[in-house]
């Protein structure tokens, strides 16, 4: 009879070691060797020359500037939709919640390619109306206030999010005791819910602030043009003159990055100190004002907001995509879907675009699915005192900008791999290696979620039954969890599918993704067939945002980012 | 099959922390069905989980006839036990059907599909659900749920079956239904039962043996009848059946069956030394010259009143009476026999 030493544990042997390696493969060690190379460089002195060079100085002004302004934007925007379709009685909250929430998962390339087909004087749709400025008028958003604006619509759901939160938190029964006290909807409003639903605001602005200064689409499309550079459009312009000192710049850079996302995220822990909305609180039932006369007005700006921030440019996103030949006007006559057929049928760099980003995505939604089905179980079978630690570790890579990760995979990477002297830089494996450590921990959420929801006796009953770990795995956890891990696999797709911060810095060519397609389709003037690659991406988002949200119910709460 | 020996057994969660279970030892015979009875908190999942295999202790020993199934520095895993459990929760398995909960422990067996069918036939008759076969557990109510778990257990022959407060979620019309199905179990598998209630009634009318916990220990283990009549100790006394302990002069010799002289002597003597005597409500008898005593609270129970009477000095007790009594009626009660403690 085997007997072995193992504390009523549950776990294979193996289990530990494996999460131990993933982790450190994935997390510590690309930002380990960010460190390295930062430090390093400071130390030989080449510090010195970038930072008294007034370009890092101003792009670090830029950054700051943009990504403040963003964040007010995202706070006004976002505030306001919170408070209004959670406490008051605005009638079609679910269209409007799911509709305020598509801007953060459309890619920020998209979102800016859009509104510039909204505005100035090229735009397909204002031509079409008849509404554009005259020719040789400037883009308006190619400015500092159109990168924070965009930077305001794209990251207001997260303001959005973490405000609701907070306010579905809130207690019903202390609000209605206020009220039957005599005071007024106003009184209640300004002594009770504001001051308790502070920390979700502030926790949600300094999310948003983070996620602006981590943006690389926008200020790529909009401030390039302008010659106006954050950080990140520095880092990447500084990888397109590539020279000896590079490695060093772009490794202080990064860690400038990383700082300002540390410290943002540093003030979101310690506005939310001691309650995780995100996990408990979210099924209450909110206080419900109602708004008399004032309901109408109210609904209408709701509307009129989402108009502007998502009917509006994806229409112009359209037209553009549908622009015949330079010059003539568009309308039912002139459209043509020429642009749609050459990006699907005739340019292979689309095409490629279009294989590379799918197969990648795939690969990494179902690959990270494995690693994470078993360091979730270890994260919260083990009882391990190392789990929250390892927890912790997991969500670094997702919480850092992409541009902070990419960097650091570079640095990894550059030189060929130790002892087999294979070298990854320039082959689609460090972009799905980049993949593997970014989407860890959206992949690791809904896992670890479903995993809490199982009663552990499900699993004591099969181990008396006589199943072995791998028996119960295939047997009894994973068709438990089966609904979150499809979830999983959805949001890791739709996430790599359309992202650009990584892959902008570790493509080459033939090994492009559709968000490096996009952008270098726009950057070669090729406006219309951009825009007709980012329709087909946003017809994809919102395939996939309804896959998702028809699961919603079956699913564990909070594994839908945008369901609270 | 053989009988499960716990040794010497204690368990702590928390380095430093309070034990769980203390140094605690008992035999269970070959098929015996051994209630583990306690309030709540006491440790009895802690060691039913100890003997799955789910814990490991931290000191003593498990075994298993010859067999040592766990010790503090081994273990066998709960995969090689050959143990069944019903727990709390019922545990059955929301995506399989009837048939394939109760058939699960023979699949990881390999054992062939269509002598699995016949088993699990067997014992889905045996809980009397053949009909539910390919329901789903959530189809399924309260106690239907409770058999299939039963079925489960049933399917593999186990060596020994845990149960741990398996009546907890179900109302009182189920329960006794339950109970019933239980001893048929019993009765049919021959397998050594163990059972967790802190329910006293359940356990006497269940098993064969009920041990009493307290706080971790161990305080006595004996036959349902000799735990009602003899009783170690004033916790076990006052944990099993209805009573009322006297404080009395302490007998002089060990006899501990007190009758009504010795009582009557004890209670008028009022030594130095006193002792505690249990007395159960059906030995106290309203009659002429006995003690005198005040009605304090009367309850109709339908085929009696349950009394408590105020003795002269203050001291409580418990009584049946047949005819109706009123709060602050005058009575003189008889005491036919008391346990010392
Ligand atoms: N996994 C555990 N970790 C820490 N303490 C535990 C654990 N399980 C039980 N305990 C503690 O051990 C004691 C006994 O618990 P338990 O065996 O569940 O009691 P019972 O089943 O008699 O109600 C309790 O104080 C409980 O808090
Ligand atoms: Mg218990």
């Amino acid at each position: 009879m085997m007997r072995v030493q193992n504390r009523g544990n549950s776990q294979p042997r193996w289990l530990f070691p494996f999460v131990l390696t993933v982790i450190c493969l994935l997390s510590v060690l690309p930002l380990a060797r960010l460190a390295v190379t930062g430090i390093s460089s400071a130390l030989q002195g080449r510090m010195g020359d970038l930072l008294t060079d007034a370009v890092v100085w101003h792009a670090l002004y830029d950054t700051l500037v943009t990504s403040f302004w963003g964040m007010v934007a995202a706070v006004i925007l976002g505030g306001a939709f919170a408070l209004l379709l959670t406490l008051f009685d605005i009638r079609g909250k679910a269209a409007l919640g799911f509709l305020f929430m598509l801007p953060t998962m459309i890619p920020p390339q998209v979102t800016a390619l859009s509104w510039i087909g909204m505005t100035g004087p090229s735009s397909t749709l204002l031509k079409a109306l008849g509404l554009a400025p005259p020719l040789g008028s400037p883009q308006p958003l190619y400015s500092i206030g159109g990168i924070a604006l965009l930077f305001g619509v794209q990251n207001a759901p997260l303001v959005f999010l973490s405000l609701r939160a907070g306010l579905l938190a809130l207690p019903r029964d202390g609000i209605e005791a206020a009220r039957l006290s005599g005071a007024s909807s106003w009184q209640v409003m300004k002594d009770i819910i504001l001051p308790l639903s502070l920390p979700g605001l502030a926790a949600g602005a300094a999310i948003a602030f983070v996620s602006c200064v981590g943006n690389f689409g926008i200020p790529a499309i909009l401030g390039i043009p302008a010659s106006i550079y954050t950080l990140p459009t520095l880092i990447y312009t500084k990888f397109a003159t590539f020279n000896s000192g590079t490695f060093g710049e772009v490794s202080v850079l990064s860690a400038m990055i990383g700082i300002l996302s540390i410290i943002g995220l540093a003030v979101e822990g310690r506005v939310l100190r001691g309650r995780d909305y995100r996990v408990i609180g979210l099924t209450g039932q909110a206080a419900v004002f109602r708004m008399n006369g004032w309901r109408w007005f109210a609904e209408l700006g709701l509307w009129l907001t989402i108009v502007v921030i998502l009917v509006m440019p994806v229409t112009a996103l359209v037209a553009s995509s549908l622009a015949p030949a330079y010059g003539v006007p568009l309308n039912l006559s002139t459209a043509t879907l020429h642009a749609y057929e050459e990006i699907l049928f005739r340019q292979s760099i689309t095409r490629t675009a279009f294989t590379n980003s799918i197969s990648l995505s795939l690969a990494t939604a179902f690959g990270l699915l494995v690693v994470t089905v078993l360091t979730g179980y270890f994260l919260v079978r083990s009882g391990s005192r190392l789990a929250p630690v390892l927890a912790a570790l997991a969500e670094i890579p997702y919480a850092l900008p992409g541009i902070v990760l990419a960097v650091a995979l570079i640095l990894l990477f550059a030189a060929p791999l130790p002892i087999i002297g294979i070298s990854l830089y320039g082959t689609t494996w460090i972009i799905l290696i980049a993949y593997f450590s970014s989407f860890f921990a959206v992949s690791l959420k809904p896992v670890v979620s479903a995993f809490r929801q199982i009663d552990p006796s499900l699993e004591e009953a099969a181990r008396l039954a006589g199943a072995d770990f791998c028996r119960r795995l295939t047997d009894i956890i994973v068709p438990l969890i089966a609904p979150a891990a499809g979830a999983s696999v959805i949001l890791v797709f739709l996430i790599a599918c359309n992202e650009l911060t990584v892959s902008a810095l570790l493509w080459s060519a033939g090994t492009q993704t559709l968000g490096v397609a996009i952008y270098n389709l726009d950057d070669s003037g090729s406006f219309n067939l951009a825009s007709a690659l980012s329709v087909l991406v946003v017809l994809m988002v919102v395939a996939m945002m309804l896959v998702l949200e028809t699961m919603a119910n079956r699913l564990p709460k909070g594994v839908v980012p945008w369901r609270s | 099959m053989a009988k499960l020996i716990l040794n010497h057994l204690s368990k702590t969660f928390h380095l430093g922390g309070t034990a769980a279970v203390r140094d605690l030892s008992l035999t269970v015979r070959e098929g015996g069905f051994l209630a583990l009875l306690g309030p709540s908190g006491c440790g009895k999942t802690t060691v039913l989980r100890m003997i799955a295999g789910f814990e490991q202790p931290t000191d003593g020993s498990i075994l298993l006839g010859e067999r040592v199934l766990a010790d503090a520095s081994e273990m066998v895993p709960p995969e090689h036990r050959n143990m069944a459990m019903v727990f709390q929760s019922y545990a059955l398995w929301p995506h399989m059907s009837v048939a394939e909960n109760v058939g699960y422990p023979l699949k990881v067996r390999g054992v062939s599909s269509a002598k699995r069918q016949a088993k699990v036939l067997e014992a889905l008759s045996a809980v009397r659900l053949e009909a539910y076969a390919d329901r789903r557990p959530a189809d399924l109510s309260g106690g239907q749920r409770q058999r299939v778990a039963l079925a489960r257990c049933l399917v593999t022959e186990p060596d020994v079956v845990l149960l741990d407060e398996p009546l907890a979620n179900l109302d009182r019309h189920l329960r006794q239904e339950m109970e019933e199905t239980f001893r048929e179990f019993h009765a049919r598998s021959g397998a050594t039962m163990i059972y967790v209630t802190h329910d006293q009634a359940e356990a006497m009318a269940l098993a064969t043996d009920v041990a009493v916990m307290s706080e971790g220990r161990l305080l006595q283990m004996a036959t349902p009848e000799d735990l009602y009549a003899r009783p170690e100790g004033r916790l076990v006394g006052s944990l099993v059946g209805q009573g009322a302990i006297l404080t009395l002069a302490s007998s002089p010799g060990d006899q501990r069956q007190l009758d009504w002289a010795a009582l009557k002597a004890l209670y008028e003597e009022r030594g130095m030394t006193t002792a505690e005597v249990l007395v159960r409500p059906q030995d106290v008898v309203i009659s002429a010259d006995g003690l005198p005593a005040t009605v304090s609270s009367a309850l109709f129970e339908g085929e009696r009143y349950a009394l408590r009477l105020t003795l002269a000095d203050g001291q409580m007790l418990r009584a049946f009476s047949r005819t109706p009594a009123k709060v602050g009626d005058q009575v003189s009660v008889v005491i036919h026999s008391g346990w010392r403690l």
